[in-house]
């Protein structure tokens, strides 16, 4: 598609009435991207659905041209440019990629001149200089409060039983304020603090008020978990879940549960954003995610960012008072952390090349499988795993091994939690979100810098998550301890005195 | 000179030896990991159409051709319309996966991942004009692109336009048989001077042949000399 620009206004290509030399959207300056709005045009409502908070491709839309363009002239649709040149180097912006490398040129059928588009996000369909990104300009669509009369019960209320632990309470009414106030927020709970529970409140809140909330979380079975539960606590709403191959991605809902990365489609959508995990990989590292983010925050709006284990940039800012940030130290059934124990192993990998295991690792595990207790092993390699496999088959037939591309992983997760494995090798990847009730962790070969401070707390919060086994061990074996195990251990520590401190816990 | 791969977005450093120092450098655009789940066609093929005959159950072997070009022969109104096929890679799941993020994702620039070998194995083909198996108006403007004439284009090589395609439903949807018997859908340009050139048609994947001689039989009718083809995967 390529435009004319008459009187600031664009005019796509088949609309011209006289001739009119045409470029591609991104080659034009000095036009509106929207035009004044005009109160007497009555919009289509399901175009408005479709595409309020939204930045989409002309392809993705099943709207007529015509219609479209309509909505445009009557100062209810937005045509951005997908690509921006900045001293002559390419910006998308759909993901924010600035890197030039991931951009490519080809003579383009559509616009019959020289494209250049964006690889980052090609898997969301192409953006070019001749792509527009449409967004809906209007006022968002009445939700369904206001279409409501007084006497019926709020569809906004939390149907939920439940009560909140003090630690909490105090975090749940920070939460509802910061989402009240649009202002970011952080907190900081340690793992196994219920942080879901914590958002009820702030989202009950939001919705009463009208405002469209987000879950974002990197990781797609996060959304798959989450969606049910909110929607059994708040049954009176719609909410949509989002995530690669989700049928849910038109519907306009006042509550969305979305892996980050499906956020690259929002554009100004959200009065708040709830960011679950935002040191996990690879929000932490994407800049594409993390652009996608900051574009479907409204201009005014709420951040709540929610982790067990900010890094130390963010721990440093919440010490010197630079970010807002609220402490769950401890877990709701009210027993401290587990603190890890530092055993040194010896030349561990040396050991393995002979095809043994250092005596006290091993020792260590023979007594989880004498008393039956199931235990977790973290490595630092995949490649590791044949040899340690090895020695263990010998100990145990129904020992494990499970790593990210696994292909029977989901099996796997599931036959622990059954109980039909003793003891599961893995790497980090089971770092978090797993939760198997009566657990003892070991990490053979601490000192690898793959176990950071972050990874190492996360490791250790899988032991004594449930209120029934709220104990159980915790060790890391290690060649020489490092500064990432020493201060995880601290932070474990620091959390289990202030909860102490607040009488969050009961010391037995 | 580091890349990235165009496949997996890795970052990685050639290996530097004597004869990067001494010859011209083909430039690479895959890893050597991607690179390596690329399986070019070799061995025993079929003299006509290419396919690997090795892995081939033998009641689909005719002596030296597979029992699909062998009917094709036998049928008068198709036989001798096209000389033979020459294809780089066996279709695989990787190759699957690659030319679907080129074709229907639109990520052009793979193309020049090929762009050495098709260069190298044109060279050795003999032919007049390279012609790229066009698509209709409606999914050419979906695409932005022709991904066959895209493979010539980055492989330093001149197109030759020589026919047009009636928009129809997607090949891919179709069985073979609906596919043999589909009407023709291609016309040779009126401005196509073809008369008595050797043509080398270029597909990006050859799955029954059907669409080759449809394309074969136009450009004879035409009066071009032979036809003959490059795809870059074997089905």
């Amino acid at each position: 598609m390529k435009f004319a620009v008459i009187e600031e206004k664009l005019i796509p290509e088949p609309f011209l009435t006289v001739k009119q030399t045409t470029f591609p959207i991104s080659s034009l300056d000095h036009f509106y991207e929207q035009l004044p709005f005009n109160p007497q045009f009555t919009p289509n409502p399901a175009l408005k659905n479709y595409l309020t908070g939204k930045q989409l491709l002309l392809d993705e839309l099943p709207f007529s041209m015509e219609e479209l363009y309509t909505h445009y002239e009557n100062g209810f649709l937005i045509f951005r440019k997908g690509i921006v040149f900045e001293k002559k180097s390419a910006k998308c912006r759909r993901c924010g990629n600035t890197d030039q490398r991931y951009f490519a040129s080809f003579y383009c059928s559509r616009c019959r001149e020289v494209c250049t588009y964006c690889r980052k996000c090609l898997m969301m369909g192409r953006v070019s200089t001749c792509t527009p990104l449409l967004s809906w300009a209007a006022e968002p669509p009445l939700s369904q409060m206001e279409t409501l009369s007084d006497n019926e019960c709020h569809p906004a209320s939390l149907i939920w039983e439940g009560t909140l632990s003090p630690g909490q309470e105090t975090a749940s009414s920070r939460v509802a304020e910061a989402i009240g106030n649009n202002q970011d927020l952080l907190v900081w709970a340690v793992c196994g603090a219920g942080k879901t529970e914590v958002l009820f409140a702030g989202i009950e809140r939001a919705l009463k008020e009208n405002k469209r909330l987000c879950i974002a979380t990197p990781r797609t079975d996060v959304v798959l978990e989450l969606t049910p539960r909110l929607r059994k606590v708040f049954p009176g709403i719609t909410t949509a879940s989002l995530y690669g191959g989700s049928e849910e991605r038109h519907t306009y809902a006042p509550l969305t549960i979305s892996t980050t990365h499906q956020l690259l489609r929002f554009y100004k959508a959200f009065d708040t954003i709830i960011l679950d995990e935002v040191d996990a990989f690879p929000y932490s590292v994407d800049e594409t995610l993390q652009y996608a983010v900051r574009n479907a925050r409204k201009d005014s709006s709420a951040m709540i960012y929610l982790t067990a284990t900010p890094d130390r940039k963010w721990q440093r800012e919440c010490r010197t008072g630079k970010r807002a940030f609220v402490t769950i130290p401890a877990r709701y059934h009210r027993h401290p952390l587990p603190v890890p124990r530092f055993v040194w192993c010896g030349n561990w990998q040396k050991l393995l090349r002979k095809n043994q295991l250092p005596a006290n690792v091993l020792q260590w595990l023979k007594e989880r499988l004498a008393s039956d207790k199931q235990a977790l092993l973290f490595v630092p390699k995949i490649a590791l795993f044949e040899k340690i496999l090895l020695i263990l088959r010998s100990l145990h037939p129904d020992i494990e091994t499970v790593y990210a591309e696994d292909p029977e992983r989901k099996e796997k997760v599931q036959k622990m939690r059954d109980k039909k494995i003793p003891l599961l090798v893995t790497t980090t990847i089971l770092e978090r979100g797993v939760t198997f009730p009566n657990l003892d962790v070991a990490v053979l070969g601490a000192e690898d810098h793959i176990f950071t401070e972050s990874a190492l707390v996360q490791i250790a919060g899988r032991v004594g998550r449930s209120a029934q086994y709220p104990k159980g061990d915790i060790i890391f074996f290690h060649y020489g301890r490092t500064e990432a195990m020493v201060r995880a251990r601290k932070q474990i520590v620091s959390m289990n005195r202030e909860a102490e401190e607040e009488g969050l816990i009961d010391v037995d | 000179m580091s890349g990235i791969c165009l496949y997996c977005g890795n970052e990685w450093i050639p290996p530097v030896s004597w004869s990067s120092f001494f010859t011209v450098d083909l430039p690479s655009y895959l890893c050597p990991e991607c690179e390596a789940l690329l399986e070019p066609v070799s061995g025993m093929t079929c003299k006509i159409c290419s396919r690997p005959l090795e892995k081939l159950d033998a009641q689909f072997i005719a002596g030296d051709c597979c029992t699909d070009c062998k009917r094709w022969e036998e049928d008068p109104e198709w036989r001798g319309l096209w000389q033979e096929n020459h294809s780089l890679y066996v279709y695989n799941e990787f190759l699957k996966e690659i030319i679907s993020l080129f074709k229907f994702r639109g990520d052009y620039c793979i193309a020049k991942a090929f762009s050495g070998q098709i260069a190298r194995v044109a060279k050795k083909m003999d032919y007049d004009l390279m012609v790229p198996v066009p698509l209709s108006k409606e999914r050419q403007y979906e695409r932005g692109f022709n991904q066959s004439e895209a493979l010539l284009i980055e492989a330093g090589l001149k197109p030759f336009h020589a026919l047009d395609r009636l928009h129809g439903e997607k090949q891919s949807k179709k069985s073979r048989r609906e596919r043999i018997h589909l009407n023709q859908v291609f016309q040779v340009k009126a401005e196509a001077n073809i008369r008595g050139k050797k043509i080398l048609l270029v597909d990006d994947i050859y799955t029954t042949g059907s669409t080759l001689r449809h394309a074969a039989k136009v450009l004879i009718g035409a009066g071009a000399k032979s036809v003959s083809s490059l795809t870059l995967a074997r089905g």
